[in-house]
């Protein structure tokens, strides 16, 4: 195992909890404010991924104008789910949420079936971006750079919108005690509808930045939500630093343990064993972490604090 | 006097009583295999209800022992042991176990994170059993026979399908009873208030720790069937959309009811079993729908969470508890 090896991975695993993040963001303050778990944020990342695959390939190879399709395709359609479907399931439990937003992940994996058919699409990176780029002489795709950069600089905004400006104060408010802020005269439901559009964008922004990397695919969402879950849960339901941490943790963790733990294994193992254990024990390797955490601290690792 | 739950609910369980006679009678063998996948879904999403519905705790991950129950009988099966006591043993001792683990540790959480834990818990068993290259990985693994029992001869289908309905039939009344019992008592008090069932000085934790055992090992004997009755295994038994499968049932026929899982289970399975194979003589509509089948389902649950909170047999329940009022 050479240092440079090495290092490839952990940047990978950082672009993989980057993507992450952007998804488990947008969930994490859903749930924090309205209380309402989304599971169609998943299929919200594979539109986003099509939206920009399609005008991708419809404007020869443009990445502006994907992300100018992706985004605002994806806030628009996100939108449309909380009005026709989330608002009225608001005040039921999480059960209802959670059948309900089941039902929408089974139906729009068959209208992307049904319109771009069910091979998968594929979207080239864009041709400024396809060299790499030397990291203290480390060669790395300019792509993979580029999404790590890019999640870095969502997640620093984001602390700026949440921590220093007052929408970002009626957010946290609206985190710690929808009634009182309602009763103090903020429009708690306009605030709802803000936070699900920003949620919505930024899952709309990793299908983007994930169409070159990955098949866009019928169902691609279901596999990187779950992920996503692990990410929420482990970092503590509502708290967005848990949300940042706790995707780059999975993000490593999942990178790293796929590429050097059967490897590892060989060494200490007798070789049939390693080989058959090796990759079950790697890729469960993120769910025994979050077994671990809430078995240890049932509110995650940065639980968000009330009153 | 029969109220309309009773009436709906033994005429239900004797049609399916009645059901191979009457395929036999109108030749139609496939509404066996049909039926027998109708039964043992019934069974899982009771044994599902159990937590769900009369203990409140919302599991997402209990295809996870419908998929032990599989594996059990094909991983044994694969090595020649066929004798169906020895693979219920093993499915029981296994899924009870996973059941006892898993449950300690998911039930120190509640709400939200209980939901993704039990699902994390479930995906954790699925990627194991896909790098389980020996037993076929993700492609699954064909069994040589169906599991024996003695005398009983599981090949006959029919034979198969009665043995699903027989488990159904004494899960139910198992279920009957132990909802009424003390245990069921305590169970349901957590639904409504568990911190007042803990002051109140009950051990809150291990009679929700039994419940969700007893509600696996009920999933591990509905996997057993299923691999008998496919005489395959594979990881998609165990598959997320599965354990939403489960609770769709449920809920579909209605929450903490008795008969409410079985009459779900008909209810989806017969949907889309109509819907895939549907022909309304419009060969470019039925060509869609048999295609995409999938999203009107998935609309169907959005309408039945959104309209029908009660479920179909729950409807009854409560019509008739205001009637009696």
């Amino acid at each position: 195992m050479t240092t440079g090896l090495f290092l490839t991975q952990l940047l990978n695993g950082l672009q993989l909890g980057v993507l992450l993040f952007l998804l488990s963001a947008g969930l994490t303050l859903v749930f924090g404010i309205m209380d309402v778990v989304n599971l169609a944020h998943g299929s919200l990342y594979m539109m986003g991924a099509y939206f920009a695959a399609a005008a991708f390939n419809a404007f020869d190879g443009s990445f502006l104008a994907a992300a100018l399709v992706a985004i605002p395709g994806t806030l628009l359609l996100g939108l449309l789910i909380e009005r026709l479907v989330l608002r009225t399931l608001y005040r039921r439990d999480h059960l209802d949420q959670v059948l309900a937003t089941f039902g929408l992940i089974l139906f729009f994996n068959e209208v992307v079936r049904y319109v771009w058919g069910p091979a998968s699409v594929y979207m080239n990176t864009p041709k400024w971006l396809s060299g790499t780029v030397d990291l203290f002489g480390l060669p790395y795709p300019s792509y993979r750079f580029a999404i790590i950069a890019v999640g870095l600089a969502v997640g620093a905004a984001l602390y700026a919108v949440i921590h220093r400006t007052r929408v970002g104060m009626l957010i946290r408010a609206g985190a710690t005690n929808p009634q009182m802020v309602s009763a103090l005269g903020v429009n708690i439901n306009g605030l709802n509808t803000l936070v699900f559009a920003l949620g919505a964008a930024l899952a709309g922004l990793a299908g983007l930045m994930a169409g070159p990397i990955v098949s866009v695919q019928s169902g691609m969402g279901e596999p990187i939500l779950i992920l996503t879950l692990v990410v929420i849960v482990t970092g503590g339901i509502g708290s967005i630093r848990g949300a940042f941490y706790g995707a780059l943790i999975v993000g490593i963790v999942d990178t790293i343990g796929r590429a050097f733990l059967p490897g590892l294994l060989r060494e200490l193992l007798d070789r049939s064993v390693a080989q058959a254990v090796g990759p079950a024990i790697a890729s469960m390797l993120i769910y025994l972490l979050m077994a671990a955490v809430l078995a240890l601290k049932p509110q995650g690792l940065f639980p968000v604090k009330h009153g | 006097m029969a109220s309309a739950p009773r009436l709906v609910a033994v005429l239900l369980l004797a049609g399916l009583g009645l059901l191979p006679l009457l395929a036999e009678w109108l030749n139609e063998p496939f509404w066996v295999t049909l039926f027998t996948r109708v039964l043992i879904f019934a069974l899982a999403a009771s044994g599902l209800n159990l937590v769900l519905g009369f203990g409140a705790m919302v599991s997402f991950g209990h295809a996870m022992y419908i998929g032990i129950g599989a594996y059990a009988v094909g991983v044994l099966s694969f090595h020649g042991v066929d004798n169906g006591w020895w693979q219920l043993v093993a499915a029981l001792g296994v899924g009870g176990v996973v059941a006892l683990v898993v449950g300690a540790i998911c039930l120190r959480t509640s709400g939200m994170a209980f939901i993704m834990i039990t699902l994390a818990f479930a995906q954790m068993l699925f990627f194991l059993a896909v790098s389980l290259r020996d037993y076929g990985g993700d492609d699954g693994l064909r069994l040589n026979g169906r599991s024996h029992f003695g005398s009983l001869d599981l090949e006959n289908s029919v034979a198969l399908y009665y043995l699903a309905y027989a488990l159904l039939l004494a899960v139910l009344g198992l279920f009957a009873r132990l909802v009424q019992s003390r245990f069921g008592m305590v169970l349901r008090g957590c639904r409504s208030n568990a911190r007042r069932m803990a002051s109140l000085g009950f051990a809150t934790f291990r009679y929700r720790l039994s419940a969700y055992v007893i509600s696996a090992l009920v999933c591990v004997l509905a996997g057993m069937l299923l691999a008998n009755l496919a005489r395959f295994i594979s990881p998609s038994y165990m598959a997320w959309t599965v354990s939403g499968e489960l609770i769709v049932m449920t809920v579909l026929g209605g929450l903490g009811t008795l008969i409410g899982p079985v009459v779900g289970a008909a209810g989806l399975l017969l949907l889309e079993e109509a819907l895939s194979s549907l022909k309304l003589g419009l060969p470019w509509f039925d060509a869609l729908i048999n295609q995409h089948w999938l999203a009107l389902i998935g609309l169907f649950i959005v309408l039945v969470v959104l309209v029908l909170k009660q479920g179909l047999y729950g409807w009854l329940v409560a019509r008739e508890a205001q009637r009696s009022a």
